[in-house]
């Protein structure tokens, strides 16, 4: 496409529909138009100029609003179509298969297809990215295709535009003028915060220029959110674990390098109704219980910089913190959650070492669940040697205890009782209030005495250092937002001509009434000739044009 | 009395006085008949003194309220659903002063009047806060929500005003039938709360033992009669109805008949206003909205959205994802509630871009404001009740 040269001498880049210069109009449609479209100032917008090579094709789709909005109500739908069903995060299932039969069983055939659909994991299916991707891209092309002319236009822009382009604005006037009109309105336009620039004969008044790049920047916020939320899946930048840790235990924290934490103790807390709860009672008695509080008390120990690699004392405090819901533990851009408890877990358990026919006790042993020791000497020759633990008896199989989870859930010992009487030793199989006897009738056994228990919490360790830039996303878009909304873009243009005529033509972005009160004390001040508003006169026009229709 | 009386009371204060109001604000619009807005104006004023009046106990019920349970009364469906209404009609008082207009009290309060009877069918009495909602987020992120969605909500009666005017009641069109759907499901909120508070009256309860869709053995205490069994159902109270139908394990079939019950009274409560004013309740609203400026609605409505869109974003998703961010450990999770206010707030996005950029303004703006609010109500309401999630707190 060629440049297009204007009457005033002034050559434009192709597309362009009012001359950048003097505002002439340079098309056919804006030439025979009432009143000029001054939405992007009628700059040359290169989705609307160029539509031949691919990468046109692809530049003037994704700068459609049309485009945009459609994507955006895609997203909806889908996003809606994803809360129909629990999404598989949310289902007490965790392998793939039983993930599948949850769906199936729960649901019926409403779920199998929800899950063929693999719409039980939309939010992070490949279609429902590429949508967002599209909306990044259309948020990307459409507001650089309308910022970049819109720029150089507002920031070229010359004080005297031709009568055409004038009397071609909402607002118009045109009449007879006193000497000093325009500098009394140069006056009154800068008392009203307008920036006023003069050339020879005529004046331009700007306010709120500013709040054009409203929409761009508020765009650019939303891009730098989901900017944000794509660093993620960046190494290093994103941290997500759990870490079940029991009372009185001393762990690593995973993926948290040379710190380590310990769980004094875990604490559930319930409301009671009571001291000052009163007032609860019968929403209590309606619900049963609430949980008023989880609380795990932690020390957080660093390693010393010094401290050889596995040394136990090489530890110094850091801090001690009560972790609760709502209150993380926060270190070094880390943080430290509670999410989850696990109450009265098996510590250890206490056994009476006896003589099966007399009762008689040859002294107490204490197996702790966790980490068993083999051997245990009691008093006058008496000793127990444990030959297999079984944390989470399930049952046997091929005649071998088997064991489902590390946890101690259900215990189970493979123990030898050995005696002064029996020196080769008694081979027993003890679990919870059951003792199996494999290798014959025994003389003695090991009576269960006592359990001990402890709570585990489970906590969730997180580190996201996009945070800091999600968080200027949205401030930048909230900015954006206001910018474009709350304030707006006026502008007038007056020129005197030689003989005296004043021409005067105002324009805004948005609230036309806010823009008439301002030209009203203009006018009044310097007595500037009255003026019309075009468009009510068109839209006056229409409408009496329309029921002229009916009634013939 | 206790301050958590004074406060239930200072409720239905504020109740009866959106009540007198309604009807003086119809009044107002209504006696117009030259269309001098004089007796418009001189009615208008009473009507507006008297909601100042209902919103000053209104806020007295929230402040009281506040200080009897120690926390913001925000917490669950009676106290949300509450303050929705009261924001709806704060949202209502500004626009009266910047715009005097008499006719958007006449649909704004008795929405907030349905909004707040609906409210009280739910549990009222003062809860404990679990963990989770023990901040002062609670108070942020909850009260930033529910201005948003009294200011916009305030956009959708401007809209639907807009549409009472233009829509042409005396031809079939899409048009009139929606605008008629539109009415006939506030009525159905209205057979809601007539169903409950019926049954509620009379005492009704009847428990069952049932099987969950977890296979495990759950109880249930219906307050309406059984029209709908939960998955093997067995009836604890002797002289409960039977339910005619057993459902299976995924529907809430107790929810189901409450859903039922409402549906029934309030079609029937709709075809009683029919046939006692043997015309459409869109045509009975017609002849109020006579005299209005629809440009000055169209103008409202979009109004409406510039302040609540913002609102919205700070705190439905700003505000909101700090906090998931410190009680969760993670901003977004995908939980149903979450979703839907993005889908919320998708849909004002877009609304803004047809609007601004495609020029969609009068009465297909109007619709776009109608189902943004039918889009607030499925979150609070559908989103609570039958999608479960970390939200559900109903």
């Amino acid at each position: 496409m060629e440049k297009l040269q204007c009457q005033c001498g002034h050559v434009n880049p192709p597309g362009t529909k009012l001359c950048e210069s003097c505002g002439r109009s340079l098309t056919e449609k804006e030439q025979n138009s009432k009143l000029v479209d001054m939405r992007y100032e009628g700059t040359a917008r290169r989705s609307q100029t160029y539509n031949k090579s691919i990468i046109d094709k692809v530049w003037n789709f994704f700068s459609s609003v049309k485009v945009g909005v459609g994507i955006i109500v895609f997203l909806l739908v889908a996003a809606a179509i994803g809360t129909i069903l629990p999404q598989k995060a949310f289902v007490p299932a965790n392998t793939e298969a039983t993930i599948k039969d949850y769906y199936a069983d729960t649901y019926g055939v409403v779920g199998q297809i929800y899950h063929a659909l693999g719409f039980h994991d939309l939010y992070s299916s490949f279609w429902f990215i590429i949508l967002v991707g599209m909306l990044a891209i259309s948020l990307i092309i459409a507001s650089l295709d309308r910022f970049v002319p819109l720029y150089k236009s507002l920031k070229n822009q010359r004080v005297l535009r031709h009568p055409s382009f004038m009397g071609k604005q909402r607002i118009y006037a045109e009449g007879p003028g006193a000497e000093d009109t325009l500098k009394k309105a140069e006056e009154k336009l800068t008392e009203l915060k307008y920036k006023v620039r003069t050339d020879k004969n005529g004046l331009l008044a700007e306010k709120g220029r500013f709040s054009r790049w409203g929409p761009y920047v508020n765009h650019i916020g939303l891009i730098i959110f989901l900017f944000g939320v794509m660093l993620r899946m960046m190494p290093g930048f994103y941290i997500d674990e759990s870490l079940w840790i029991r009372e009185g235990e001393t762990r690593a924290i995973p993926e948290v390098p040379g710190y380590y934490l310990e769980n004094k103790n875990f604490e559930l807390e319930n409301y009671s109704g009571e001291g000052g709860e009163e007032i609860f009672g019968e929403a209590l008695d309606r619900v049963g219980t609430v949980a008023k509080n989880y609380q795990t008390d932690i020390v957080l120990y660093k390693k010393k910089e010094d401290a050889l690699p596995g040394a136990v004392d090489g530890q110094e405090v850091v801090k001690e913190y009560p972790i609760r819901v709502n209150q993380p533990l926060k270190f070094d851009g880390y943080a430290i959650y509670q999410m989850d408890f696990r109450l009265d877990e098996l510590k250890a358990m206490t056994f009476s070492f006896i003589n099966k026919e007399t009762e008689d006790s040859f002294g107490e042993l204490t197996i702790d669940l966790i980490d068993p020791k083999k051997d245990y000497e009691l008093d006058n020759g008496y000793s127990v040697k444990l030959i297999g633990y079984y944390p989470d008896f399930s049952g046997f199989e091929n005649g071998e205890p088997q064991t489902a989870t590390p946890l101690p859930n259900n215990p189970g010992f493979l123990v030898k009782l050995f005696t002064p009487e029996t020196p080769e030793g008694e081979t027993s199989f003890i679990t919870i209030q059951n003792t199996v006897e494999p290798l014959g009738e025994n003389d003695y056994k090991l009576a269960f005495q006592s359990v001990e228990t402890r709570d585990v919490s489970g906590l969730t360790v997180r580190k996201d250092s996009t945070l800091p830039i999600l968080g200027l996303g949205g401030l930048i878009f909230m900015i954006g937002v206001a910018q474009g909304m709350y304030f707006n873009h006026r502008r007038f243009w007056i020129q005197q001509k030689t003989d005296g005529t004043i021409l005067l033509a105002g324009h805004t972005n948005k609230n036309w009434f806010g823009l008439k009160k301002d030209l009203n004390q203009v006018v009044e001040y310097a007595s500037l000739p009255a003026y019309t508003d075009q468009q009510d006169e068109i839209d006056k026009q229409e409408k009496a044009e329309k029921e002229g229709e009916v009634l013939s | 009395m206790t301050l958590a009386e004074i406060s239930s009371n200072l409720l239905y204060v504020a109740f009866v006085a959106y009540l007198i109001a309604t009807f003086i604000f119809g009044g107002a619009v209504k006696g117009n008949k030259e269309g001098t807005f004089k007796s418009e104006s001189r009615w208008g004023k009473v009507a507006i003194t008297i909601t100042l009046i209902g919103f000053a106990a209104n806020l007295g019920y929230f402040f009281t309220r506040w200080g009897a349970t120690g926390h913001a009364p925000l917490s669950n469906m009676f106290e949300f659903t509450t303050a929705f209404g009261m924001t709806l009609v704060g949202g209502f008082i500004i626009l009266y002063f910047l715009y005097k207009t008499p006719v958007l009290g006449m649909i704004v309060l008795p929405v907030a009047l349905l909004i707040i009877a609906f409210a009280s069918m739910f549990p009222s009495e003062v809860s404990p806060l679990i963990p989770a909602l023990q901040t002062n987020w609670l108070a942020i992120h909850v009260s930033t929500v529910v201005i948003a969605e009294g200011i916009l909500a305030i956009s959708a009666a401007a809209g639907l005003i807009y549409l009472l005017k233009v829509v042409d009641l005396t031809k079939k069109s899409k048009q009139r039938m929606g605008l008629e759907a539109i009415m006939y499901s506030l009525v159905l909120v209205l057979g809601f709360v007539i169903a409950s508070s019926f049954f509620s009256l009379t005492g009704y309860e009847a428990e069952f033992t049932y099987v969950d869709k977890e296979a495990k053995d759950a109880a249930v205490t219906y307050t309406m009669p059984p029209i709908f069994g939960m998955n093997e159902y067995v009836a604890l109270t002797d002289d409960a109805m039977t339910p005619l139908v057993e459902m299976p394990a995924i529907v809430h079939a107790g929810k189901l008949t409450t859903v039922t019950w409402s549906i029934l009274f309030g079609t029937v409560l709709y075809w009683l206003i029919r046939l006692v004013f043997r015309k459409r309740i869109a045509a009975i609203l017609k002849p109020f909205v006579k005299n209005v400026n629809i440009q000055l609605m169209d103008e409202i409505g979009y109004r409406a959205v510039i302040i609540g869109f913002p609102v919205f974003t700070l705190g439905a998703l700003i505000f909101a994802m700090i906090w998931a961010q410190i009680a969760w450990s993670r901003f977004w999770g995908w939980d149903p509630k979450e979703v839907w206010a993005l889908i919320t707030w998708l849909f004002y996005a877009a609304y803004l871009h047809l609007r601004l950029g495609k020029g969609w303004q009068g009465e297909k703006s109007a619709w776009l404001a109608v189902l943004g609010f039918i889009i607030i109500m499925f979150n609070l309401v559908a989103v609570n009740l039958i999608i479960a999630g970390l939200h559900s707190y109903a």
